[in-house]
């Protein structure tokens, strides 16, 4: 639906992107992740048609159907909708009349445009306030209506930078319900955040993005296995657990025991960890509870692009 | 709190308002540039040490005498008058256009009457003043130098013949009539001299109703604050660019020519509105009238509502962010509205100054609609500022498309 193929850009001499490759499947949401200044802002930019790369291209829908995305190139910029990361909307239009002027900027008109404003309000839970300006709302209804007005023209692209910023967890959260229905609904989603969790919970791939390049491109799942160990296993145990026997069994990581509670992390849990359990119970102890975790996005991201602070 | 505690945070407090404010320069250039600029403007326009500029005048002379041509040569070298020979109806459309401040028209038989008038009280020639009724203080002003060079040559050639001047000298009949012409013009008495000609002062207005005010403040005022309008516009382009929102304009199927002509049109048609409910107003409230063209009038408001709207947009071009540019504009602004006469009639600028404003597009836009509203003048009339208007707005326009930066600012 969306490809991005050896993208590269430079402002004077400094690259910003370099030859960045990426793509956004119907019915997918692909989370951009990098950290500050890795190149993301510039990377959204020029897949909405924003910024021309100096060398590569953005390709828009499939097959017969699709087209360069360029300046001009009125059809795929139709096919795309964009939620900027500020709130770009007008604080002193209501909310159906700011989706009214996005769709009419869309071409659309008449019932069409009435039927998609108030479908687009209902979708992001704001149509019993069509009427009211955006400067009476909560910063979370604001980002609601911030992202209405990218789908107000029903877009197959919805390209999302940071859209969730500054909002508390209960609209954080119907924010997730409207993204997860429109991936539903067949929609193509590209979202940068810097919310970890954000991104473990919507995307189905993960774009991590470092010095303007591609460091990994895999799905969540995919990307634990980047790092020695994908799994941690946690017991409840009583008395002192011989951590130096537990270290040496085959699969199994850097086990520590705080008070009642042996974690150790497990290469494989369906094959690591019954030999872990058994070699705790015949070293005496009862075992009361066990729980496994996945190593998690924040992980990932941190091994792959350092732990350096980005200004 | 403590005493010490307390001063050490009034200390930081004060320190870090006059930190920020010393280190927003471009604010601190504009607030100290401003006064000083216009200050000065103001200074050398009513200094002593300035040069008055020459006051336009025409001179039509229907006599044609030896003694009419003497007054001419007076007039032509007196330096506060830029005397212009001119037939009679050439000279009238001049006052009525502006061209001139006043038009003297000397009538026939003035070399003939006028002394036998000083001498022997016979009846007096009298000469027609048309004026401009902006200018009032310049009538008075050249009524006394008028008076001044007709008695001063008309003493000369009565006393010519008539040996030695009387004990109730012709300067001294000469001053009061500079005084008040019209006392003046009464009955010889008893032995003295009788002023020598009487005036007949002609406001060049619309024969209908006689001039207001109001009408040139009016086009002063509104062409100041329609560009203030448009101020407003450019620095709405910067918000949006701060806001996102320009980001979301840019990322839908539109072309650059309707993205910014959007905003042209937007501007202009709410100067055009502004302008529309001012003028409403003046013509309700202050008995404004459009004397002269209605299609005129109508064609330099919407000339100068497009140029109000381009200069906006050339701000939005040409600024960086919203606070700086709008402080730069309004200064900008100021300056031409000074200097198209809006605040100060233009014909107490210096020569020079009077030639540069021409370049000034305030100077047309207020000149133009004084045209269509007090001078009574024709739709021909608009037809140059309306160009001049025009012009400057495609060229503010050009300037903002080629210097309107597209791209995002970059991460």
């Amino acid at each position: 639906m969306l490809e991005a193929h050896g993208l590269c850009k430079s402002y004077v001499s400094r690259r910003v992107v370099s030859d960045l490759c990426l793509s956004v499947r119907a019915g997918e949401i692909v989370g951009l992740l990098g950290p500050n200044g890795a190149g993301k802002s510039t990377t959204v930019a020029m897949l909405c048609g924003l910024v021309a790369a100096d060398r590569g291209e953005v390709i828009v829908g499939s097959g017969a159907a699709s087209e360069r995305l360029a300046e001009g190139a009125q059809e795929a910029k139709r096919r795309i909708g964009v939620v900027p990361q500020e709130l770009s909307i007008y604080e002193n239009l209501g909310a159906a009349a700011n989706l009214e002027l996005f769709g009419a900027l869309y071409g659309m008109h008449g019932k069409r445009l009435h039927d998609r404003v108030a479908a687009a309000l209902a979708l992001v839970g704001l149509a019993d306030r069509a009427g009211d300006k955006p400067s009476t709302f909560s910063g979370g209804m604001k980002r609601r209506l911030n992202i209405a007005c990218a789908l107000v023209h029903d877009p197959d692209i919805l390209i999302l930078d940071e859209p969730t910023v500054g909002v508390d967890p209960q609209s954080r959260h119907a924010i997730f319900d409207n993204l997860e229905s429109l991936r539903r609904s067949g929609k193509a989603l590209l979202y940068t955040t810097h919310y970890m969790e954000e991104a473990e919970r919507l995307c189905d791939r993960i774009v991590i993005v470092d010095h303007g390049k591609v460091v990994a491109s895999d799905t969540l799942a995919g990307l634990a296995k980047r790092l020695p160990s994908t799994q941690t296993l946690e017991v409840e145990v009583d008395g002192l657990v011989d951590l130096a026997a537990l270290g040496a069994l085959p699969g199994i990581g850097h086990p520590v025991q705080e008070g009642g509670r042996l974690r150790a992390s497990v290469a494989d849990l369906g094959r690591d960890a019954p030999g872990l359990l058994s070699a705790i119970a015949a070293g005496g102890h009862r075992i009361s509870r066990v729980a496994s975790a996945r190593a998690d996005l924040e992980d990932v991201f941190l091994s792959l692009t350092g732990r350096a602070l980005r200004d | 709190m403590t005493r010490s505690n307390t001063f050490t945070a009034l200390r930081a407090l004060v320190r870090k308002d006059l930190v920020l404010y010393f280190s927003n320069r471009r604010a601190l250039i504009m607030t100290i540039a401003a006064p000083i600029v216009i200050a000065a403007f103001f200074g050398s326009l009513f200094g002593s040490g300035n040069r008055a500029s020459r006051i336009p005048v025409a001179l039509v002379d229907l006599d044609g005498s030896a003694l009419s041509l003497q007054i001419a040569v007076g007039l032509h070298a007196d330096a506060a008058l830029d005397v212009r020979g001119m037939a009679e109806p050439a000279a009238v459309t001049a006052v009525g256009k502006g061209d001139v401040r006043a038009a003297i028209v000397l009538p026939a038989g003035f070399g003939t009457a006028a002394p036998r008038a000083l001498l022997a009280g016979g009846s007096q020639p009298e000469i027609v003043i048309h004026f401009d009724p902006s200018q009032s203080v310049v009538l008075a002003m050249l009524e006394g130098l008028l008076a001044q060079h007709v008695m001063e040559v008309i003493g000369q050639s009565a006393f010519a013949g008539a040996g030695a001047p009387r004990a109730d000298s012709p300067g001294t009949a000469a001053g009061s009539v500079t005084a008040s012409p019209g006392a003046a013009s009464g009955p010889r008495r008893g032995g003295a001299f009788s002023m020598p000609f009487s005036t007949k002062t002609l406001a060049a207005t619309s024969a209908e109703r006689p001039y207001n005010s109001y009408a040139h403040s009016f086009a002063g005022m509104s062409v100041q604050f329609i560009l203030f309008m448009g101020i407003e516009v450019g620095v709405g382009v910067l918000l949006s660019r701060r806001l996102g929102l320009w980001k979301r304009l840019r990322a839908a199927p539109l072309s650059r020519g309707v993205l910014l002509g959007s905003h042209i049109l937007s501007g202009a048609l709410t100067a055009l509105a502004l302008l529309s409910i001012i003028y409403a107003a003046a013509m309700l409230v202050f008995r404004v009238r459009i004397d002269g063209s209605v299609a005129g009038f109508v064609g330099i408001a919407i000339a100068f509502a497009l140029l109000a709207s381009s200069f906006g947009l050339l701000i939005a071009a040409l600024g960086k962010t919203p606070e700086a540019t709008r402080g730069l504009a309004i200064f900008a602004t100021l300056i031409m509205v000074m200097l198209g006469g809006a605040w100060v009639p233009s014909f107490v600028f210096p020569e020079w100054l009077q030639t540069a404003s021409l370049v000034v597009p305030t100077r047309w836009a207020v000149d133009g609609l004084d045209a269509m509203t007090w001078r009574g003048l024709g739709w021909h009339a608009a037809i140059a500022p309306i160009g001049v208007l025009l012009a400057f707005s495609a060229f503010f326009a050009a300037i903002a498309i080629w210097r309107f930066d597209w791209e995002e600012p970059r991460s």
